[in-house]
């Protein structure tokens, strides 16, 4: 890749900008993420948040800007290839497979862990069995992780909504990601579920992997992030330690209006 | 081997049945073409039910292997079996190139495209004299041997098949459990999920295409040295909508579900004569029924059903141990 980028940096977006016709999503939009922390964003609605994340996935191509994932420009980079460099995501849709059991939804997820293919899988060759047999402890030790162990061979059709939801994070953590993307994780949940949330993501920045996160909860991203940024009309407001963006008058200003 | 407990029962049953009754007109004749469908909806299905892309143009590929193999044997005096490699490479080359702009398609728009494939071959099939021998078709098609023995008399012929429809069974039972077959139900339930996991969705779509053409192409290339005879009729979209009335009756997604398809939709016209003159309406209207009132397919749900009824007995033999009801 052309431009590479050195530092502690997992992320670094340079100069982001989305327009929608005459519209500016965002705009000239900078910031580094740190390896290892959980890093949210917030703003009001219409703010920019689900845009900035299809951005970073390249759901949609930015109309301006870079983005760095580990020193590598991967702006415009399919979507799978991101993947395959280490960056996970969950959606604010759920994206179930309902036509899977929980446990094959996980092992969707380690796809990248391994390498057979139709005509390999078609003629069952030895290394098929074993790879599948590693697939599987991985993807149940994501089960584990998240706390679901024992839901794996149930259908994923019929599964309440909070289940479904920790079933997406499994299978993006089976696929060993060195960031995670999550839109909106608590959107739905209630107070019990939100906290067992924040318990799990705190676990998951434990456990090695950045999370970025975008959420409208803000009981949970003060409660759980290391930085927290500040969206509002699509620009950054604020970036800083939750402390710092609670008391921040722009802040108070853009979620709470002013006379 | 518990996964493929239904598999042997399966070829016992299908081998079974030819050596019981090699003389039987229905076992080894209908038999035949039923095996031949069997192979066709399977291959559709893993296309059509586990990738979730609709093919309204399968028959036109299994023409294809049919035709050149055709063409190569009568005209060039190639060995068939050689032949039958080189139709299916072709076939594979030739979807390869279509599956490139089509598979970015979805929905209708992917089904009319196929459908417009189909047609394009047929037509081909029909109109090139030269090359196919036209409406006419050929004739004089060499046969098939092996180790210098020649397949001859429906009993040989229903066993080259049946061996040839069980490996393609076996192989997409396989694919069904692995990591290609979960990819392939990634790619139908949520593409974007299914990229983000790191699954390149344009090639698993093209990967499984390219896959369930050169299967028909190859049951094409037998069908036609069994019949030492090919015309377009055979190839027509009509046959392709058939086929996908198979996968739908069975059951998308299922295996079996498109063998049990295959075999009621090939019986059926044998047993009832009124089949001969309404048969684009009957298929028509079996597809409607299915699609309102049985969208899992006939076989997947009396399989499910039947299963429900099993641990419901269990269950009520055995309160003490309720089953939790959820497999199947």
């Amino acid at each position: 890749m052309a431009m590479e980028t050195a530092g502690s940096y997992i992320l670094e977006v340079q100069g982001l900008e989305k327009r929608f016709g005459g519209l500016t999503a965002i705009g000239d939009l900078s910031f580094s993420v740190e390896k290892g922390v959980i890093f949210a964003v917030i703003g009001p609605n219409g703010a920019g948040k689900t845009t900035l994340f299809n951005m970073l996935t390249s759901v949609y191509t930015p109309t301006a800007g870079r983005i760095f994932f580990k020193g590598q420009d991967v702006t415009g980079m399919p979507p799978y290839r991101l993947a395959r460099l280490g960056m996970g995501r969950t959606f604010q849709n759920l994206q179930i497979f309902m036509n899977m059991t929980v446990l094959e939804n996980v092992m969707v997820g380690t796809h990248i862990k391994g390498r057979q293919g139709i005509l390999a899988a078609a003629l069952r060759l030895p290394y098929v069995l074993q790879e599948e047999k590693m697939l599987r402890k991985d993807a149940e030790a994501a089960l584990e992780f998240c706390g679901m162990a024992d839901l794996a061979n149930r259908s994923a059709a019929g599964l309440p909504y909070g289940i479904l939801k920790k079933l997406e994070i499994a299978r993006a953590l089976a696929a060993g990601p060195e960031l995670l993307l999550m839109d909106e994780p608590a959107a739905g949940l209630n107070d019990s579920e939100t906290l067992e949330l924040s318990i799990l993501i705190s676990r998951i920045r434990d456990s090695g992997t950045t999370v970025v996160l975008v959420e409208h909860n803000m009981g949970l991203v003060m409660d759980i992030s290391d930085r927290v940024l500040v969206l509002n009309y699509g620009r950054l407001l604020a970036e800083g330690v939750p402390k710092q963006v609670q008391t921040d008058p722009r802040v108070i200003e853009a979620y709470l209006g002013s006379d | 081997m518990k996964r493929l407990l239904g598999f042997y029962i399966f070829a016992v049953l299908v081998l079974g049945l030819g050596l019981l009754f090699p003389d039987d007109y229905y076992v080894t004749v209908v038999g035949t073409t039923v095996i031949q469908n069997i192979v066709l909806a399977v291959s559709l299905n893993l296309l059509m039910g586990n990738a979730g892309q609709i093919s309204l143009g399968h028959a036109a590929f299994f023409g294809m292997g049919a035709y050149i193999s055709a063409i190569l044997t009568t005209r060039f005096g190639i060995n068939p079996w050689a032949a039958m490699v080189v139709s299916a490479i072709t076939v594979a080359v030739i979807s390869y190139l279509i599956s490139k702009p089509i598979l970015r398609l979805k929905g209708h728009y992917l089904a009319m495209a196929t459908l417009g494939v189909g047609i394009i071959i047929h037509i081909f099939m029909v109109q090139a004299d030269s090359i196919t021998g036209g409406p006419d078709g050929m004739s004089d098609i060499p046969g098939l041997s092996i180790l210098g023995h020649a397949i001859e008399g429906d009993f040989a012929w229903y066993m080259l098949f049946a061996l040839f429809m069980l490996f393609v069974v076996w192989a997409a039972l396989n694919i069904v459990d692995s990591r290609a077959g979960r990819a392939l139900a990634a790619v139908h339930g949520s593409e974007i999920a299914a990229q983000m996991v790191g699954i390149d969705t344009a090639r698993v779509k093209t990967h499984i295409f390219v896959f369930s053409t050169v299967i028909a192409s190859l049951v094409g290339s037998l069908f036609v040295h069994q019949q030492a005879f090919v015309s377009p009729e055979s190839f027509s979209f009509f046959f392709s909508v058939e086929l996908v009335t198979m996968v739908v009756l069975g059951g998308l997604a299922s295996v079996f579900g498109s063998v049990f398809g295959a075999v009621i939709l090939t019986l059926l016209p044998e047993f009832l004569l009124v089949f001969e003159d309404y048969e684009v309406l009957i298929y028509g209207a079996i597809l409607m029924i299915i699609m309102i009132f049985l969208p899992d397919g006939l076989f997947v749900t009396m399989k499910r059903n039947i299963l429900h009824w099993l641990q419901k007995r269990k269950g009520a033999e055995n309160t003490e141990h309720p089953s939790p009801g959820m497999e199947g």
